[in-house]
């Protein structure tokens, strides 16, 4: 019996490293550095994304976590080479194929007068173009995102009527309109009730499951997300780790320690 | 009333332009009120007087430019603030709103000064402060109506950017949006609209019309092209009721425009506040 159950997880894992070995590089970033103004932030960067990945950025306060997304999604010009699904960054016309998802605290006015239909069909903007209107079967789209995030009753809601976790839930439909292929999260459980983030890491974890959703989360919390996440990166101006979540793991935790610089606690 | 419209060309002339203007202030009123720059309107108007001033000076001083109308310079100097507006916020990175005290103060002095160098348009400037409803003229209205498709054709064709660009800024520009170009137009338009409204509701009280109506909105809309429909009703009812109360009472119709606006906003704040406590009772 349990030698079926080894071999099972042994084909399990082969077949995990064969999707890996077909899967196109979704982001590369070669050499990349980065300072605002004089302060270095980020130096020398160089790490691959898969597609079907679920990676988790982490690091201490002030590690270019942050920056390092800011980066990948072109809100700041670092020097080096990055490439996104195969193209120079600076070539790359598919911004709708990213789709981001910010800290809610300093993301909106929670007083626009917006309803959740309207703020999750904007995310559809890049995609139809400028100039156009938005195609027929949208509201189909919306009822579809909103269903998907488990949020279909609350579509004529104004969004500053929402919870801050339910509010988060509309932006990842927002993101997920425009059907991307990379989602990309910078810690978005802050300000979220406890009881609700483990439920949405599970919907994140279900849609890099089913729906082969390429998935980078920054984050402080590694323990709610531990069941979806793949991969980990820890990032202190330079990579430290990059690598399977288990190696991550079986890491001393004096080392993990050392590079938090000592202040933060990592279970 | 409806006899005097039918008969004066003035009087057409006015309520034409105020009903479109009722139109055109609020829809870009929404926009700019979502994206906190309602003092950016303020700075706008101030500087389109110092242009209406300017116009006035020349065209007493150089016999050649007194058919000039001064609602023109009046516009080029809006569009020119309004560009200066956006240069002096990317210098002032962490003060942004520094731009409009020194825009407005540079407008207001600069119209001081053109006022106190000419003598005798004292009536044409109350006419241009407060607004008017007898010296619209049909060159006036065209004008009106020229921003006023401008104005449609830029919202109809940017409406979902300018959503995205007011609800969340730093997602509008990962998505790759041209951000800054964006903004740039839009407060061009912002610029023209308020030229175009100066003469109807008089430069010291555009920004009421632009703000004031989405003001009332915002308090019972469900959502923001809801926001859009009403703030569009209340301006137009302001508009109305107070050109009819101007003529009656021979009054600045850009004050009558406003106090109704507030009366608006008071009734509207009022009866929000006795649902609200009816909802709770029950």
């Amino acid at each position: 019996m349990n030698t079926v159950y080894l071999q099972n997880v042994n084909r399990n894992d082969y077949e995990l490293e064969r999707r890996e070995m077909m899967n196109r590089t979704l982001i590369e970033l070669n050499n990349v550095s980065f300072q605002y103004e004089s302060t270095p932030v980020l130096h020398n960067i160089s790490m691959k994304v898969e597609e079907g990945d679920f990676l988790a950025i982490l690091g201490p306060n002030g590690s270019g976590k942050s920056t390092l997304l800011k980066i990948i999604l072109g809100l700041l010009k670092p020097t080096g080479d990055i490439k996104l699904f195969g193209e120079s960054m600076n070539s790359f016309q598919h911004r709708e194929w990213i789709g981001y998802v910010s800290q809610k605290s300093n993301a909106f006015n929670t007083a626009f007068p917006a309803t959740v239909e309207e703020v999750v069909q904007s995310g559809l903007t890049k995609k139809v173009g400028i100039f156009k209107r938005l195609p027929k079967d949208t509201n189909k789209k919306v009822d579809d995102v909103l269903r998907a995030v488990g949020m279909e009753e609350f579509k004529k809601r104004t969004i500053g009527q929402l919870s801050g976790g339910q509010q988060q839930r509309v932006f990842i439909a927002r993101a997920l309109i425009s059907e991307p292929k990379l989602l990309v999260l910078d810690e978005p459980t802050v300000g979220v009730d406890m009881k609700n983030v483990q439920s949405f890491y599970d919907m994140l974890g279900s849609l890099n499951k089913e729906r082969n959703l390429t998935i980078i989360l920054v984050t402080h919390d590694i323990e709610t997300p531990a069941n979806q996440i793949r991969h980990i990166l820890f990032l202190n101006q330079k990579i430290l780790f990059h690598g399977k979540k288990e190696q991550y793991y079986k890491m001393p935790k004096e080392q993990i320690y050392e590079w938090y610089g000592h202040s933060v606690r990592t279970n | 009333m409806i006899d005097a419209i039918l008969n004066y060309e003035f009087l057409q002339n006015a309520f034409i332009s105020g009903i479109i203007i009722g139109i055109i202030a609020p829809l870009l009123g929404v926009f700019i009120v979502v994206r906190r720059m309602s003092l950016i309107a303020d700075a706008l108007s101030h500087v389109t007087l110092a242009g209406i001033t300017g116009s006035l000076f020349l065209s007493q001083s150089v016999a050649s430019l007194a058919v000039l109308n001064p609602m023109y310079l009046g516009m080029l100097a809006a569009v020119g603030g309004s560009v200066l507006i956006e240069r002096l916020r990317s210098v002032y990175k962490h003060y942004e709103e520094l731009a409009i005290p020194i825009i407005m103060s540079a407008g207001i002095g600069l119209s001081a000064i053109f006022i106190s160098l000419a003598s005798g348009f004292n009536t044409d400037v109350m006419g241009y402060l407060f607004g008017t409803v007898s010296a619209v003229s049909r060159q006036d209205l065209f004008v009106v109506i020229g921003i006023a498709i401008i104005v449609i054709v830029f919202l109809t064709c940017l409406y979902k950017e300018l959503f995205v660009l007011s609800f969340d800024e730093e997602y509008a520009k990962a998505s790759g949006l041209p951000a800054k170009g964006i903004h740039l137009l839009f407060i061009i338009v912002v610029a023209l609209t308020i030229a175009a409204s100066m003469r109807i509701v008089g430069i010291l009280l555009v920004s009421s019309l632009i703000t004031l109506p989405v003001a009332s909105a915002m308090r019972i809309a469900k959502g923001f092209k809801a926001t859009i429909i009403y703030s569009i009703i209340f301006g137009e009812l302001a508009v109305i009721i107070g050109l009819v109360v101007a003529f009656y009472l021979n009054l600045a119709p850009g004050g009558t425009i406003v106090v109704t606006s507030i009366l608006i906003l008071v009734i509207v704040i009022l009866v929000k506040k006795m649902n609200v406590r009816k909802e709770n009772n029950q």
